[in-house]
């Protein structure tokens, strides 16, 4: 399609407001300059879906995520913004919500609002506890209504503080997609009271999400970390230059056997990544002068602390398939409906682990010019909607999954690789909603067992669990049509309030999970 | 033979086994669900798990995959299931005369000691139902006692899910290895639930009574027939009951519904949430202060 007949779809699309509009002209503007040099082979993995640049534009000049260091803004003030140093709650939230306007990131919405219970925890001494609320429910609308993105993330935790419980009082109430909320647990700072009302917000509004804190901070130094938008964890006062993802369907594919993939096809496509990587990252650091922002001066955040994210998907196939090859040498074929695969049988898991762990060492051991301590993070990417039959990160694919338990164990060895972050989401059906210890009990045991991101989604699945047995809401609705009585109230009620969040869903853009307009 | 046998090789005939429940109790939870049952109810939504398995062979034929086969234990048929060749179809469930279901898997105490020892963190208890779990009670007694003993289990709580016909004398054995109870009562009148069970419900207000008394009366569940239980006709005299045993008695309400029913129940009406809601609120009228409603209505 020629670039004006693309522009002008995106400038009459009847879907997408004003706003929206431009950020895809930008991207499409974008689209039409050159890309940055690279090799032939690396433009050849692009091509084949081998690799991808998560659409990051052809020439990045601004990095995927900046995680200020919020703390030391409140405190100094900023020069360029003309602020002086908050003095109490009011100019506290003022000067954040000013601040969020100059975060830039790949989506133009800021990634990280910051660790707000230790930031705002100065600023509330002596506060009355219901003036508190009021103002943070006003600040937590004005967030969904003017940075309408569901990945724009708030940290909170591990200590017990009242922001913290206000915040999540809040975010239950209210129930809107933004901002997204992770609650840092520490088993020996985070009273299990407190995690047990994170858990019975989970059961509601399917958020926070809970962070394994001792597992992050240890992998990060003492200036801390955050986690943003879809559960990457980076290095507060800095964060992503880039994320370059590679297809691990794809490279398993491209295998004649394990060996072959573990031995040559493997190493040859991370290769590619980090070439991919350095121009990226190069081009931003180099040629893009975002690095003499105010956010540098004024040390919010630093040059050094901004890593390569080595990003990959596609786990769940690239085991299948190369277990099928190994299945192919040995030649078993006997008749059974033993559950195989991914996710399910102990080989499939063990191949996924050694994946796991031949890509850390990859990265450990692969210097980057642009890295925080000269290295790349690994991270197990959530997916973008383009994506067709590949499962995101590791995770076990949609559908597939086996009960809660069994799904934890299977995925728990993986963590430990993924310093950048991992996103699994554990479907818990709604029965879970009245017994929200349920979900406190198996939200525990994750991190214990070294989750280091325990994300449940609540879900009125189709298929779901009454008592004994599995049933199937639609054989139940066909067959009510076929006679018994309707049960409309509830029905009813429920409908309603999905179509309510549909709603807002609309409202939101969440364009780091659709990062193009598909026609 | 039995008697010398060591208590951990104890087995039971399981139909079911669920590695994580959240509507068996409180907390996350273990289900075992037992085969068999010695009630006849009429709006059973599992009838296959009513009956035992004689061995006659009938429903081998019928397997699409080959999964069933007969062999010979104790010198008894006793049929034999390949789990990992069923695909699950159900045709042997639907041919089978006894209402039984060769689909289940024998289970010693410590085979499902390792089991809930491998899940150990993920759970707050166990709960055993069926069927009728507490026909199969010297199992349960053992493991429960097996549980309490270890020092890595005995935080886990003990939970039975049952119909209450267990005898006085089959409680107090039961009873130092137990948590709590459900006990459903499935009507109020004796006559009805003869109609609705077969048996009358003698037994198990003498067991709601006992564990009541031992507090360990996790909750009583009703389950609304509209038209057929008879818990609106005898709201006063429930309520009263209910209240004797302590006004803060959880009682947990279920409303029937189609699924799995067989036979007369199909043309009983399925119970709404307006149903629920009503008995709920007659209940709270008269002094009742933990009623616990269904989370869906199907
Ligand atoms: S399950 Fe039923 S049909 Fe099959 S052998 Fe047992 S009693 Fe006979
Ligand atoms: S459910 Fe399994 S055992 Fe029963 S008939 Fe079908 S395949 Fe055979």
């Amino acid at each position: 399609m020629l670039l004006q007949d693309k522009l002008m779809q995106i400038v009459t699309n009847p879907l997408l407001s004003p706003k929206q509009k431009s950020n895809y002209l930008a991207l499409e503007a974008e689209a039409s300059l050159p890309y940055l040099p690279i090799s032939t082979e690396v433009k050849a993995a692009m091509n084949g879906g081998v690799i991808c640049d998560m659409f990051e534009g052809h020439t990045p000049f601004k990095p995927r995520y900046v995680l200020p260091d919020y703390a030391r803004y409140l405190e100094q003030g900023s020069e360029y913004l003309e602020l002086v140093p908050a003095q109490n709650l009011d100019e506290a939230l003022n000067a954040l919500t000013i601040l969020y306007h100059h975060v830039p990131s790949v989506t133009n919405i800021p990634v990280y609002l910051g660790q707000l219970d230790d930031i705002l925890m100065p600023f509330v001494e002596g506060m009355d506890a219901d003036v508190l609320y009021r103002k943070l429910k006003l600040f937590w609308i004005m967030l969904d209504r003017t940075l309408p993105d569901a990945f724009m993330h708030v940290n909170i935790g591990p200590t017990d503080n009242i922001v913290c419980r206000t915040l999540l009082r809040i975010d239950a109430e209210l129930k809107q997609v933004a901002p997204n909320l992770t609650f840092m647990y520490d088993p020996a700072v985070t009273p299990d009271e407190l995690l047990q009302i994170a858990a019975t917000n989970i059961c509601h509004c399917s958020k926070p999400h809970i962070a394994n804190y001792p597992l992050h901070a240890s992998a990060f130094d003492k200036r801390g970390f955050g986690i943003v938008s879809c559960y990457n964890a980076l290095p507060l006062a800095g964060g992503a230059n880039t994320l370059v993802r590679l297809n691990l369907k794809e490279v398993a594919l491209k295998a004649t056997s394990i060996n072959d993939f573990f031995e040559r096809v493997l190493p040859y496509y991370c290769s590619l990544t980090f070439e991919l990587i350095e121009a990226r990252s190069a081009f931003l650091h180099q040629e893009s002068h975002f690095f003499d922002s105010f956010l540098v001066k004024e040390q919010l955040i630093d040059e050094s602390r901004f890593a390569p994210m080595f990003g990959i998907y596609g786990m769940a196939e690239a085991v299948n398939i190369l277990q099928a090859l190994m299945t192919n040498e040995t030649n078993t074929s006997s008749q059974s409906n033993k559950p195989t695969g991914y996710g399910h049988s102990m080989d499939a898991n063990q191949l996924g682990y050694r994946i796991s762990a031949a890509l850390d060492s990859i990265v450990k051991s692969t210097p980057v010019t642009y890295g925080y301590h000269g290295r790349a993070l690994l991270h197990s990417q959530g997916g973008i909607s383009l994506d067709k039959d590949v499962t995101p990160g590791v995770r076990i694919p949609y559908g597939t999954e086996p009960n809660p338990i069994a799904h934890i164990q299977a995925l728990a060895l993986h963590h430990q690789y993924y310093t950048a972050g991992i996103s699994d989401i554990l479907t818990i059906d709604e029965t879970v909603k009245s017994n929200p210890q349920a979900m406190f009990q198996l939200c525990k045991a994750a991190l214990e067992l070294g989750f280091r991101e325990f994300t449940a989604n609540v879900a009125s699945n189709d298929l779901m669990r009454v008592t004994g047995y599995m049933v199937k809401r639609s054989d139940i609705e066909a067959f009510k049509q076929c006679g018994s009585r309707l049960n409309t109230t509830g029905l009813g009620a429920e409908a309603a309030q999905n179509t309510g969040i549909l709603q807002r869903q609309a409202r939101v853009i969440a364009h780091e999970h659709s990062p193009c307009v598909v026609n | 033979m039995s008697l010398t046998k060591p208590a951990i090789n104890k087995q039971a005939i399981v139909s079911q086994l669920l590695p994580f429940s959240c509507v068996d109790g409180p907390g996350s939870r273990l289900v075992l669900f037992l085969q068999g049952c010695n009630y006849q109810c009429k709006n059973c939504h599992n009838p296959h798990t009513i009956g035992l398995c004689d061995g006659c062979g009938d429903c081998i034929a019928t397997c699409p995959d080959k999964a069933l086969t007969l062999i010979k234990a104790n010198n008894k048929h006793q049929i034999h299931w390949d789990k990992d060749r069923c695909s699950q179809c159900d045709t042997c469930l639907a041919v089978c005369p006894q209402q039984a279901n060769p689909k289940v898997t024998r289970y010693t105490v410590e085979e499902i000691l390792a089991i809930i020892h491998h899940q150990r963190h993920f759970i707050n208890g166990i709960t055993v139902s069926g069927g009728e779990a507490s026909l199969q009670l010297p199992f349960i007694i053992e493991l429960f006692k097996a549980i309490k003993a270890s020092p890595q289990l005995s935080q886990l709580t003990c939970m039975l899910d049952t119909n209450g016909s267990l005898s006085l004398t089959g409680w107090h054995k039961l009873l130092p290895f137990l948590d709590g109870a459900m006990v459903d009562l499935k009507a109020w009148q004796k006559e009805t639930h003869r109609y609705i069970t077969g048996r009358d419900n003698h037994a198990v207000f003498k067991s709601i009574e006992l564990l009541a008394q031992q507090q360990k009366l996790y909750e009583v569940r009703l389950l609304h027939i509209p038209g057929i239980t008879d818990f609106e006709q005898g709201i006063d005299a429930l309520s009263c009951y209910l209240l004797r045993l302590g006004a803060n008695t959880r009682v947990k309400l279920n409303a029937f519904h189609h699924h799995g029913v067989v036979d007369e129940a199909l043309t009983w009406p399925s119970c709404t949430q307006t149903d629920i809601e009503a008995l709920a609120s007659s209940l709270t009228q008269r002094g009742l202060t933990n009623i616990v409603l269904p989370s869906i209505y199907l």
